[in-house]
């Protein structure tokens, strides 16, 4: 067991949307360069999860910290609004399921990249698109595409231009949910590998919503299992996937495997 | 002319002072007043119909109509010229429902009424000059969202405004943006100093005049006052530089001014002109010459007046 600080810490978040509890009383730890994942059916409360873990769904009830540059834990919903902006655009990042949300489809693929930049006050052209297209080289993707808008990309290559965007402030930990959801198989393995590579290249923390138990079994260090909103299984991605406790992880288990 | 407009100008008894009723002006004063103590930050005002269609300057107009007395003179002016039929209309219309003298010179007008120029001739403190403004937020297009338009201004989030100059130079090799050019008010409030052109920017710093600028269709009022730091956006590598030409006035000969093309004919003949009208005229009073003859100016004079003509 790690017994350092965690990175986050959340205790007791619930989420309720009116009447329907979405999550319920989730208390977890995540340590640095640890990448958890939480998996469960489509409507078990992931999305809602990683929303209110992410600072852009205020909880219910509960309590996330996060371990704030300089100033440790800390609370993250009681922080300004600008401050928590800023930790979004900087020591953060968030991966889109679907990139239209997390791309801007108007601007240059040198820009998108570029802008977390520019926002954080970097004013030299030369050096923002020279970091651009390292960041797009590390995601594979083809500089002759640099200038190009990514609403004519293909979603895979949209998919790898959101994680170049994100990753261009060396964020310390990232969220993503169903980050390769609505992709051709071919094109999920290959983004697959490139994720596994990023993680370990630059030992990233991260949390990934998936319902995809393969793409778990393969990004993530530690499960969590949810169902109607709460956790009823975590460990060890082998030790859950292998050997399941809880009778809706087997029945999630057995039928990836039926597949 | 709309049925409005006829009556107004007709200046019959049923219109106060310089159009607006009493309570409306002291509304926009109160605006104009947050206007100077936060510049360039944009603050809503409850417009008021003006008898002109949006886009001819309504906000302007309303700007002007609440701070202008029965002391002031006027000058206004519409791509740099007096004598556009917009410049004339809304010259007139204060004429008659303020009763105060008008003016082509910048030097002995108390209010110049603007749309997209600033005046070549340099302005004083005891002088205000009042902008048309089509469309005030910068960040529009690129953030449709209008909340998220303030916030950006709220936290001076404007790594965006960046980025749309950062695409200039991906695209065209260098910052393309000629009209409404971004800039930083008081290092603090991103401003549009639309629709001038980029010429015009560097005069806007440290200016000794009052500056206040009015959006009638989004009712939006925005100032900067005398002696502000104002900023246009740039890279380090790419830094702020303003339109160029080849040639000086044919006119009036003058090296340093914004200048307009003019067609000639259909042979391709064409010239460059001060776009500030006034300031050429006063420079040829002067005995300043372009390389262009009398002749040109002649043709000049009627190419324009056609132009106008086609435009009325
Ligand atoms: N904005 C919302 N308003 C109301 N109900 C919602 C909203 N978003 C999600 N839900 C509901 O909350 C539950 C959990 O949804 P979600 O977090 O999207 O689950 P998942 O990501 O696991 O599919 C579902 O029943 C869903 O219908
Ligand atoms: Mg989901
Ligand atoms: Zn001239």
């Amino acid at each position: 067991m790690d017994t350092s600080s965690p990175l986050l810490r959340v205790r007791n978040l619930t989420h309720a949307y009116g009447n329907l509890l979405a999550c319920s009383d989730i208390s977890f730890e995540l340590h640095s360069g640890e990448v958890l994942g939480i998996v469960g059916e489509s409507g078990s409360g992931k999305t809602t999860l990683l929303n209110c873990l992410s600072a852009r769904l205020a909880p219910t009830n509960g309590i996330v910290e996060y371990d704030l540059r300089g100033r440790g834990l800390s609370d993250i919903y009681a922080l300004s609004e600008p401050e928590r902006r800023l930790l979004l655009r900087t020591d953060w990042g968030v991966v889109m399921q679907n990139p239209r949300d997390g791309l801007r489809m108007d601007v240059s693929a040198g820009g998108n990249v570029g802008e977390r930049l520019m926002a954080v006050g970097a004013r030299h052209y030369g050096a923002i698109r020279q970091e651009a297209e390292d960041w797009l080289t590390k995601v594979e993707m083809d500089l002759g595409r640099m200038d190009d808008k990514p609403k004519h990309f293909s979603g895979g290559m949209q998919q790898r231009l959101q994680i170049a965007r994100n990753l261009v402030t060396k964020p310390r930990l990232v969220f993503m949910d169903e980050p390769t959801g609505g992709l051709d198989v071919s094109v999920q393995a290959r983004l697959l590998d490139l994720l596994r590579g990023l993680v370990r290249e630059l030992r990233l923390s991260a949390i990934i919503v998936t319902h995809d138990l393969a793409v778990a079994r393969l990004l993530a260090d530690r499960l969590m299992v949810m169902k109607d909103g709460k956790v009823v299984e975590t460990g060890l991605t082998d030790q859950v996937l292998d050997d399941p406790h809880h009778p809706y992880t087997q029945l999630l288990v057995s039928s990836v495997l039926q597949v | 002319m709309s049925a409005a407009q006829q009556q107004a100008t007709e200046g019959d008894d049923g219109y106060n002072f310089a159009y607006l009723d009493e309570q409306t002006k002291r509304m926009i004063r109160r605006c104009l007043l947050k206007a100077v103590a936060v510049p360039g930050y944009q603050v809503p005002f409850g417009g008021r119909e003006m008898p002109l269609p949006y886009g001819w300057g309504t906000g302007g107009m309303q700007v002007t109509a609440s701070i202008i007395g029965r002391d002031d003179t006027l000058k206004v002016i519409d791509q740099g010229a007096d004598d556009t039929t917009n410049a004339v209309n809304i010259r007139r219309f204060f004429a008659r429902v303020a009763e105060v003298p008008t003016t082509e010179s910048t030097a002995e007008a108390s209010i110049v009424q603007t749309r997209h120029r600033v005046p070549e001739d340099p302005m004083r403190e005891d002088q205000i000059i009042v902008y048309q403004v089509p469309q005030p937020e910068p960040l529009r297009p690129l953030e449709p969202r209008e909340i998220e338009c303030r916030k950006m201004h709220a936290y001076k989030e404007y790594g965006l405004m960046q980025v749309s100059l950062y695409e200039d130079i991906a695209r065209f090799g260098e910052i393309a943006t000629s009209y409404s050019y971004p800039v930083m008010v008081g290092d603090r409030y991103l401003m549009s100093p639309t629709p001038i052109p980029k010429f015009d920017n560097p005069k806007m710093d440290d200016f000794p005049a009052l500056q206040l600028f009015g959006a009638g269709r989004e009712k939006r009022i925005y100032a900067i006052p005398p002696y502000t730091k104002v900023k246009s956006l740039d890279f380090d590598d790419h830094p702020f530089a303003v339109q160029q030409w080849e040639e000086d006035c044919a006119l009036c000969g003058a090296e340093d001014t914004f200048l307009d093309e003019v067609i000639l004919d259909d042979q391709g003949g064409k010239m460059y002109v001060c776009s500030d009208s006034h300031y050429c005229a006063r420079r040829r009073a002067e005995g300043h010459e372009g390389k262009l003859s009398e002749s040109a100016a002649r043709a000049y004079a009627a190419a324009v007046g056609a132009a106008e003509e086609e435009e009325a």
